[in-house]
This record gives structure tokens, sequence and C-alpha cells, in this order.
């Protein structure tokens, strides 16, 4: 039982999504070879190979894979696919382009972002944005699966795989990348950061969020989340939502900010391991699954917690 | 150029949805049902798209129960032109959806395919992207912005991270995320009017798609809780119980 994993990479350095992904191909098999697609990806590479329980590493380099799109990267693992009998990534935007295509082109089904690896062909996943956990076991010869990283630790260090290069497959010439327009910041990203602090719609607006949440995350080496109502009122960047429709996450500690603790935000956080909550409502959704509630007006409450600090 | 547009028929975004007693499903008996939101979103850009004069027509298309007609009559009265009830009582997967939508796109040629990024219920999050795997077209996911050029589309996504623009040959498949538009409400007499509109019934066999499950559903549950835990007076209290109980500061 060989498993290909495809990694998530920006190709000088590898995401940690590729070791959490990793930690559940390894609980499906134990021999995992991970793909790395991009140009000048070698770092990426290197450090794919370095990854605990990782037996060979793939680089494939061509102009069209620098942006991983979806219809030459599909093509790519479609070529090398016999060679395996699950194909895995993280479930991140790549991962959920990508996979699908792989799998209706290899005419098997795909089984989403799954939290559990219960055994080689049967897993648990989230359905209705995390109200009900399903276990769902595939029939197909190949399994395509994608994984919600926020469930798995990511794999340690330790390795020493080769690195095998491989050729990239005819680009089909149906897309080609024009630009990316990524936020950018110095604080952690959300995914991967220890400490999360997250606005709602009680910030009020754009320049409220900014000058209570954000030096209280920068004091805490925070990364900064918002719940769907604040970035629908645009006190927040798209790509700071989280919830079932933003990201998933499971920091160390989640702290919510004036968020009422919609189904849908719960579903992105409620597997952190402290939530605390503030917000002046007593009665609010979050203090339900807070292990920290502080009832008050967080306007009062946050700069008493960036001096307490 | 046709704008081919599926809707799913799923539980109601606003309901919370039960597990069966028996483990077997989620409860979907006298629940109120409506069209996925993400397609809502699919449909009004269909119909932007048309207003702007990049389209002459928008076919809606559904598979699954009888029932998904009304999903299509609400998908008329937004203003789509005409729909296709591909009608099956099978539990359908991505994949099956996706091969019976490649037999609509052969019979019906659309320039455009504009998805939901995922449906609300099983949140698979695939169709999209096996219909232009299966069609051998490029693909634009997570949607937050389309522009049509002659036979190109610019397509904006929304990553991790941030936006990302890639530009499409034409025919091509897009899917839409949340902030791609606000759909419209139907107005009344555009309700009563979509209830004259054109709606063709046929089945997967139409297709000749084979649309049964190739994953086995063990068993359905409820997440696993979380229990509230204290409410601390003070800003003081709670920065002492982070770093002394819970020892993450």
């Amino acid at each position: 039982m060989t498993i290909l994993l495809i990694a998530e990479h920006d190709n000088a350095t590898l995401s940690d999504q590729t070791a959490k992904a990793l930690s559940a191909a390894l609980q499906i098999g134990s021999d995992v070879h991970v793909l790395v697609a991009g140009k000048g990806a070698k770092g990426a590479a290197d450090a794919a190979a370095k990854l605990k329980g990782v037996s060979k590493v793939l680089l494939a380099e061509a102009d069209e894979l620098t942006e991983r799109l979806a219809e030459p990267l599909a093509a790519l693992v479609v070529g090398i696919a016999d060679a395996y009998d699950t194909i895995v990534a993280p479930a991140t935007s790549s991962g959920k382009n990508v996979a699908p295509r792989v799998a209706a082109l290899l005419d098997v089904a795909q089984v989403s972002e799954i939290i559990e690896v219960v055994s080689p062909d049967t897993f648990k996943r989230p359905i209705y944005a995390g109200n009900a956990i399903q276990t769902v076991q595939s029939s197909d010869a190949k399994k395509v699966i994608t994984v919600r990283t926020a469930s798995f630790q990511a794999a340690a260090e330790g390795g020493s795989a080769p690195v095998e290069t491989v050729q990239a497959a005819v680009n089909p010439g149906l897309s080609s990348f024009v630009e990316n327009k990524l936020s950018e910041t110095d604080r952690p990203e959300l995914t991967s950061a220890k400490i999360i602090i997250s606005g709602g719609r009680a910030l009020g607006s754009s320049e409220k969020f900014q000058e209570v949440i954000l030096p209280i995350a920068d004091k805490l080496g925070a990364a900064v989340g918002a719940s769907r109502a604040a970035v629908d009122a645009g006190y927040a960047p798209n790509d700071w939502q989280v919830g079932q429709t933003g990201k998933v996450v499971a920091p160390d500690l989640y702290i919510a900010v004036g968020i009422s603790g919609a189904i849908q935000h719960l579903a992105g956080m409620k597997d952190s391991k402290v939530i605390v909550a503030i917000n002046k409502d007593e009665e609010a959704p979050i203090f339900q699954v807070a292990d920290y509630g502080l009832v008050g007006d967080l306007f009062v409450i946050l700069p008493e917690l960036q001096k307490a600090l | 150029m046709k704008i081919l547009v599926p809707v799913k028929r799923v539980v109601d975004a606003n309901v919370k949805v039960r597990v069966k007693a028996d483990g077997s499903a989620v409860e979907l008996a006298n629940v109120k049902m409506a069209m996925n939101p993400f397609d809502e979103i699919a449909v009004e850009e269909a119909i932007r798209l048309k207003e702007a004069g990049k389209a002459e027509e928008i076919i809606v298309v559904s598979i699954g129960p009888q029932q998904a007609q009304e999903t299509l009559r609400t998908a008329l009265a937004m203003g789509a032109d005409r729909a296709i009830l591909v009608k099956t009582d099978e539990q359908t997967e991505p994949l099956g959806v996706a091969k019976v939508l490649k037999g609509v796109v052969e019979a019906e040629k659309p320039g455009l395919v504009i998805l939901g990024k995922q449906a609300i219920d099983d949140d698979s999050n695939q169709t999209g992207q096996m219909l232009a795997a299966l069609l051998g077209w490029a693909q634009g996911t997570f949607a937050s912005k389309v522009v049509i050029d002659g036979d190109k589309a610019k397509v904006t996504r929304e990553v991790d991270g941030g936006l990302q623009t890639v530009e499409l040959k034409m025919p091509a498949i897009v899917t839409a995320d949340l902030r791609l538009n606000q759909p419209r409400y139907a107005s009344l007499p555009n309700i009563m009017k979509a209830k004259k509109k054109p709606l063709d019934e046929k089945s997967p066999a139409d297709y000749g798609a084979d649309v049964k499950p190739r994953l086995k559903v063990i068993k359905t549950e409820e997440p696993g809780g979380r229990k509230a835990g204290v409410k601390v007076k003070s800003v003081a209290e709670l920065v002492d119980k982070l770093k002394n109980e819970a020892g993450v500061l």
C-alpha cells in the first residue's frame, strides 16, 4: 500500500499543512511518497524529505506548475497514479482545487476533509457544517482523500528521504496564472498559529477592529481572525474568516471577541485547545463552547487585557 | 452563449439538523428545504452576465427527487430561462452528478457552467472540479469575480492567504464563493411567470450516466460536544487562569 501525498508549499518553503496531512497519510499506510510540484521548488522538496515517515519525495518542475494550476497538476498526478493505492492532499484551497479533478479523471469518488482515519478505506468527515459526523467507507480501488489538517498533529522532522525528479505532464494549456494578491503580514498564518484572536460584528467598524484587536495580537504573537459577520460588514478582509466557509483552525488558544457564536463560526474553531470568549451578551452561544468566558464591554476589557499581558 | 447552472435542493441553511436516532443519516423528514446558498450565487452570476449582454440563455438543472422542481422554479423566478430536472431518488454523490452534468453539457453546449463551490449538506466541494475534469475544461474555483472577455474568462479566486486571478480558456467551469455577489430575491410577478417557463424532465439514463454511490455510509453521529467552562470576573482573573491553569500564555 503506497500513498501519494500532494504537498502544499510556495516553492521555497513547505507549508506545515503538508506535515499535518502526512500524519493522516501515515495512519492509512506506512509507505508515503510526497509530490512537490512547482518551479524552483527544491527548497520545499528538501523540507519534505526531512519529515519523519516520508519514504520518497517526487519533485516535478515546470512553468505551469509554479502556482500549481489545477489542470496541469491533475494531469501530473494522474500520470503517476498507477503506482499508488491512495492519493492524499491537505484540504487547503489548492488541495480542494485539484483533488476532485484527479478523482474524476481516475473515475473514483473523493472523500473530502477527513478528520479521522478509521481504517485504510474508512474515514470520518464532518457534514452540515460540522453538525454531524459521517463515517464513510470507499469501495473504489483507488482512494482520493483530502484532510482537514486542524484535526491532525504535524509529523515531526527527523527523516532523510531521497528526492527523485519526475517529469511534469504535457500542459493541457487550459488556464494561465495572472496574479496573486496575497495579504502581506508579519503575523503568523491562521491555520498554523498557536494563538488566534478573532473579532466579530460587535467591533462596529474596521477602524475599531484594527485599534483594539491588532495590538493584542501583536503582543501575543497571535494570528488575527474574524467572524463571517465581521467580514461581510467589511471590518476585516475575507481571508481572515474563521468558520465552515472560511478557515478551520485549532490553535492552543482561541480568543473570540464580540463573536456571538453562529454554528458556522463554531464549526471553524471548536477544536481549539482553550477557548476564551469576551462578549457583552451573557446568553451568547459562544459561551457554551468557551473554557473561560468574560461578560462585559469589549472596548473596556480589551485595553485592560492589553495592559495585563 | 448559453450558461448552464446546476442547482441542488438542500436543507435550509437556517435549520439546525439532527441526526436520526438510529445513526443512519441526518433527519430530513418535515425539514424545510431550499436552494443551496452557493448555487443561488451561481444563478445570480449567470443572470448578471446575461444582463450585461454576455449570455443569451440561462439553463438551470437539478439532479434529484421530484421535489427538486421547486428549487428549479426558484431559479426560474430569479431569472433563469428554462430548467431540466434529472430525476433520481438515488442518494447522489458528486462523481455521479458530474457524470450526469457532462451529458447535459454535451446536449446543451453551454459556453460556461457556473456551480456553487459546495453544497451545504455534504460539504464535499467536488462537483465543479469533477465536471471540469470529465469535460477536459479549465476550472476557476472559489470565484469572487468573473470577467468574460471574448473566448477567455478571468476568474479571481479566494485562496488561502488572499486572492488569485487566473485566465481560463472557454468553455470553462466556474464555482462560486460567498463574495461573488449578493443574490436577488424573486419578485412575486416573476414567481408567477416562472410557473410558465419550460421545465423538462429527464433521467440519468437519458444521459448515459451511472449515479450509483461509491461510498457507503457506515454511520452518522452528533459531533463530540464541548462543555461550557467557567465565567471569570475580571481581566486579571482571566490572565491568571490562562497562565497558571490552562498554561497557554
